[in-house]
């Protein structure tokens, strides 16, 4: 059986103001896999990320084109936004824990969408605290705040965060650009075991994490898809010779 | 359709929250337009019917007389005389307090004193009125001669409370200077001072004339600390006579008000819409530097 | 031993600019040393519990009816203005379009309102809410005028406040699904509360402080309002009478003790709040 896509984009143009930071971008991103979005600093890999949950919308003077369907259905459509970004979570570059405790951290995102009862937030905050795993490390910490946390943690906690609201689809901004190589390991572990449940998309400045990690690896380059494939492919034999010059070093 | 209707209960409650805020941020809109309707639309008849040349250059204020004297003139020397003396007194003293702020205060010192001089704008212009009373009038009086409340002691007073606002508008715009063209001063060998004074004070120009604007609105302003040392009458002075009292065109509002009716009560009206305008276009002159200032 | 050496190589002008910086700053530090301290040394030994009777006489010229009528006014006008400042800087900041035409307007009123003298405010609030509206002397006219006068100072304190929550908070939340409302209210607001209690606090200073707006608009009587249309005094309108009257010199002493301390009080709570914000 063919596995029908998450996400697929047509002919998808971004513009801020007069700057065209997207070009045509055509791409597919398949379920229960991850897909990694590498590329030099302003290629448009964290534009396109931040599009598929609409967090653009955010930017004054942000105008896009063409379609970004998500099961099939339209993102700009008749949609509520609020629904889309429950659907779609999102962890950004530097860990971002609002300034409250763990708990509530974790207990904002369903409280947002409607859940009152107390027994139902105790159970969704150690499934996600579970999931992320570092319930362990966190459950005797619940009432202390977020801030005291360290980078590491803050970002896995953040990324429990994520998957409070029980979100098909993980966006990831370059989740461990600020954090120590020790950490970052244990978020990559995280990942993969992730994406069992969860469809990930990730943007990285680090190539050899996309090999680590990721099954299908889309190369930028100023606002444009140049290679699109999978990641074992991408790396061993490019068909590009920008995405040589790219994951050899050569620019960037 | 039960989901249909919660999205829109949602997008109802924000699109109300959203005009709640816009419609807040409109009462500072209101409120400008309300003082200024008000008060034009009772002074301005008033003057009209003083006649403006009469109310503004006419050196005799004796509302009581039959028919009434309404010149505004002493007043308005008054005004600019208390706030020329509080600009000879608190300028120069303010600007080099803000640099030895910015410059040369040691950190352990400056946690001192910025509270010291946060506190000194606190300070109600009531107790500094007092406290020019009973202090500063005697001071005047044993040493200048005169009965000590005059435009001198105005001056000194209204000079100590500006003082604040001065430091600390000239203390930010000295600190906003990017610390490169200090150093580049220094690196050509010029002394600590001479880049302070020389360099980064210019360089700070726009911001710190700004502050002596602020200042002087807020001399030109003040009403109940002036009230209760410059002695009040309202005689048109001249610029020796520093010893004797004077009126400001706040003091003349205070004084009067409580108890005046029909055009008296218009003429005092009227002094307010004066005042107004000298204020108004004070803070067109400071939003004009500190835009320049780029502050 | 260093510093003098030092002083003596140093070329006459700049020797000439730091002894004035020196000067200044220390005349600056003596005018607060020297109001402060004259008004505490002379007023606290007159201090006595008379001052605080419940009922004003003419002989215990008690502080007590103005303190509560300043508590009421703070309270009043605080109820106008803070809910309205801070909605305005939530509108500013987190809704307007940057560079709007009404933001614009916004900003050069509020500008406008917040160099206004405290006169200007007390012609405005006497023939305005007294005459016009027709409530007098009273508590409402007094609150409704201080009201506007620390309208800009709630706005401006509570826009900075705003701004300086930083944007990651607001992008987890809306990465979460969360509206604008939802952020502002739970995620920025809570965030920015310091900084605008310190503003509150300045503007409860600012109101303290206030005379000249007070005396045309609550009026100067010597009692406590019982009603909202009733007049009274606060504590600063209550020095000024003193002082004015000058024919009980103690109490006056005694009363601009009691008025700067709750002064500095006010203040130090406000720059403790303030440090809080920057330590975190």
């Amino acid at each position: 059986m063919n596995k029908t896509n998450k996400y697929s984009m047509k002919n998808v143009d971004l513009w801020y103001n007069d700057f065209h930071a997207l070009k045509n971008i055509n791409m597919d991103i398949p379920p229960n896999e991850i897909t990694a979005f590498i590329g030099p600093s302003g290629c448009g890999k964290s534009t396109l990320i931040k599009s598929l949950n609409r967090m653009n919308d955010l930017v004054e003077g942000c105008k896009i084109s063409g379609s970004i369907l998500l099961d099939g259905e339209s993102i700009h459509g008749n949609i509520d936004v609020n629904a889309l970004r429950k659907r779609v979570g999102m962890v950004f570059q530097k860990p971002n824990p609002f300034p409250m405790s763990v708990y509530d951290n974790i207990a904002y995102g369903p409280r947002t969408h409607g859940i009152k009862s107390k027994f139902k937030l105790n159970e969704i905050v150690e499934k996600s605290l579970l999931d992320a795993a570092i319930w362990d490390e966190l459950k005797d910490r619940l009432k202390k705040s977020a801030l005291s946390l360290s980078g590491g943690q803050q970002q896995r906690l953040c990324i429990a965060r994520a998957l409070s609201v029980q979100p098909d689809v993980l966006l990831m901004d370059e989740p461990t650009s600020a954090l120590d190589p020790i950490s970052t390991a244990k978020i990559e572990e995280l990942v993969i075991k992730l994406k069992t449940d969860y469809t990930i998309v990730i943007v990285t400045h680090n190539m050899q994490q996309a090999v680590r990690i990721s099954d299908n690896t889309g190369f930028f380059l100023l606002g444009e898809l140049i290679e699109y494939g999978n990641t074992q492919q991408i790396f061993s034999m490019p068909s590009d010779k920008r995405t040589e010059d790219y994951i050899t070093g050569r620019f960037g | 359709m039960g989901k249909r209707s919660l999205v829109l209960v949602i997008a109802d409650k924000e699109i109300a929250a959203k005009i709640l805020f816009a419609l807040s941020a409109s009462a500072a809109i209101l409120a400008v337009g309300l003082i200024c309707v008000f008060l034009f639309m009772q002074g301005l008849p008033a003057i009209w019917n003083i006649g403006i040349i009469n109310f503004l250059t006419g050196t005799s204020w004796r509302p009581t007389w039959d028919p009434p004297l309404y010149g505004i003139l002493p007043m308005i020397v008054g005004s600019l005389y208390v706030t020329a003396g509080a600009i000879l007194f608190g300028v120069p003293i303010g600007i080099f307090a803000a640099v030895f702020m910015a410059k040369f205060c040691p950190s352990p010192v400056h946690k001192i004193l910025k509270p010291a001089i946060n506190l000194l704008a606190g300070i109600p212009s009531v107790v500094y009125g007092y406290f020019g009373m009973v202090v500063l009038v005697p001071f005047v009086r044993e040493n200048f001669g005169g009965n000590g409340n005059s435009i001198l002691t105005a001056s000194i007073l209204l000079g100590m409370m500006i003082l604040p606002t001065i430091i600390t508008i000239s203390e930010s715009a000295i600190r906003a200077i990017s610390p490169e063209i200090y150093e580049g001063a220094i690196a050509l060998g010029a002394s600590h001072e001479n880049a302070s004074f020389r360099v980064v004070l210019p360089a700070a120009k726009s911001g710190v004339m700004a502050a002596v604007i602020l200042g002087i609105g807020r001399a030109i302003g003040e009403t109940m600390a002036v009230r209760m040392v410059a002695g009040n009458q309202a005689v048109l002075r001249m610029p020796h006579e520093f010893l004797s009292g004077a009126r400001t065109l706040t003091t003349n509002v205070v004084l009067e008000l409580g108890d005046a009716y029909g055009g008296h009560r218009a003429a005092l009206i009227a002094t307010g819409v004066v005042l107004f305008v000298f204020i108004l276009l004070i803070n067109a002159l400071f939003s004009m530097l500190k835009k320049k200032g780029g502050a | 031993m260093v510093l003098i050496k030092s002083l003596f190589r140093k070329k006459p002008v700049d020797l000439l600019l730091l002894l004035l910086t020196w000067l200044s700053i220390v005349l600056a530090a003596a005018v607060l040393m020297l109001v402060v301290g004259y008004v505490l040394i002379n007023g606290l030994p007159h201090i006595r519990p008379s001052l605080f009777a419940m009922q004003f006489t003419t002989q215990n010229q008690s502080l007590f009816p103005a303190l509560v009528g300043t508590l009421m006014i703070v309270g009043l006008s605080l109820i106008l203005a803070v809910p309205l400042g801070v909605f305005a800087a939530i509108y500013l900041v987190e809704y307007a379009k940057r560079g709007s035409r009404f933001v614009h307007i916004v900003r050069l009123t509020t500008e406008t309102l917040a160099g206004i003298p405290s006169i200007v405010y007390g012609l405005f609030g006497f023939i305005f809410f007294g005459v016009f509206l027709g409530w007098g002397l009273s508590l409402m006219s007094g609150s409704f005028t201080t009201a506007i006068m620390i309208l800009p100072l709630i706005m401006r304190t509570t826009e900075e406040s705003l701004k300086s929550v930083p944007d990651t908070y607001r992008e987890g939340s809306f990465g979460l699904g969360a509206g604008r409302l939802r952020t502002v209210v739970r995620i920025v607001l809570p965030a920015a509360m310091p900084g605008i209690l310190a503003g509150i606090i300045l503007a409860i200073g600012r109101i303290v402080g206030e005379t000249a707006a007070i005396i045309f608009t609550l009026g100067n009587v010597a009692r406590m309002p019982n009603s909202l249309f009733d007049t009274g005094r606060t504590l600063s309108a209550h020095m000024y009478a003193l002082a004015n009257e000058g024919t009980h010199p103690g109490e006056a002493h005694a009363t601009a003790a009691v008025l700067l301390i709750v002064v500095i009080l006010i203040n130090a709570l406000s720059s403790r709040i303030a440090r809080l914000i920057k330590s975190s």
